[in-house]
């Protein structure tokens, strides 16, 4: 007997985008309160996992198109990049940089460059983290 | 006074959380322990808030929506298993 799982797919369908704000909030709030690249990718790969428990890997793959191998080697790629830069300006490996910008939207903003850092960690969490799930659960 | 309060339903959710853990212990059916599980961090939730409060900080309050996040998806993947003997599924119209 085929089940019918309407009610998980709906209620995933919108606990979703709950998570994944959720972790993007905990993302940018790394710097200043708990939270981090670390906490937001491993909440990002939960709501997919979520969505891989209402649906199918299949299904889910068509709806990102993202091979997690890639998205590793770009996560690395950013953490590397941004340490690197600071030999640039004749400045010791991985020295961060900030000043205060004002934004039309936003205000007063300090922008930093350790958030382009946990953009890596951020990526390469989650990459990790699929990879780990999609080759276990693919295994016949 | 609201510090004795918040002591005492501490010491309550203490106790509720003993009598979960022995049907996590004792249940006799797999469903009874997953439902036990997911009642515990529940009940994680509201002592953490409470000890929150008790601390006099806001810092745990990412660690409330969290636990009450990985508590649904984990009563979830439990329950697709407990149902269909595999969490993630290739292809589900197969």
């Amino acid at each position: 007997m085929r089940t019918n799982d309407v009610i998980l797919q709906t209620v995933s369908k919108i606990v979703f985008f709950i998570i994944i704000l959720f972790s993007i909030h905990l993302f940018f709030a790394g710097h200043y309160n708990p939270g981090g690249g670390f906490i937001g990718g491993l909440l990002t790969s939960g709501a997919i996992v979520l969505l891989l428990l209402a649906y199918d890997i299949k299904t889910v793959a068509k709806g990102f198109p993202i091979n997690y191998i890639t998205l590793i080697g770009i996560g690395l790629l950013f953490a590397v990049g941004t340490s690197a830069g600071a030999l640039l300006f004749n400045v010791p490996f991985l020295t961060h940089a900030y000043d205060y910008f004002y934004l039309p939207l936003l205000g007063k903003t300090s922008l930093h460059t350790a958030v382009l850092f946990d953009t890596g960690v951020y990526l390469v969490v989650i990459g990790v983290t699929m990879t780990i799930i999609q080759t276990i659960g693919e295994s016949e | 006074m609201l510090e004795l309060v918040m002591k005492i339903s501490l010491i309550c959710l203490t106790l509720s959380m003993l009598g979960l853990v022995y049907r996590l212990i004792k249940g006799p059916t797999v469903p009874d322990r997953v439902v036990a599980l997911d009642a515990i961090g529940i009940n994680l939730v509201a002592i953490i808030a409470i000890i929150s409060m008790l601390l006099n900080t806001n810092a745990f309050l990412d660690v409330i929506l969290l636990m009450g996040i990985l508590a649904f998806i984990g009563t979830v993947a439990f329950a697709k298993f407990l149902e269909k003997g595999e969490i993630i599924e290739n292809d589900r119209n197969q």
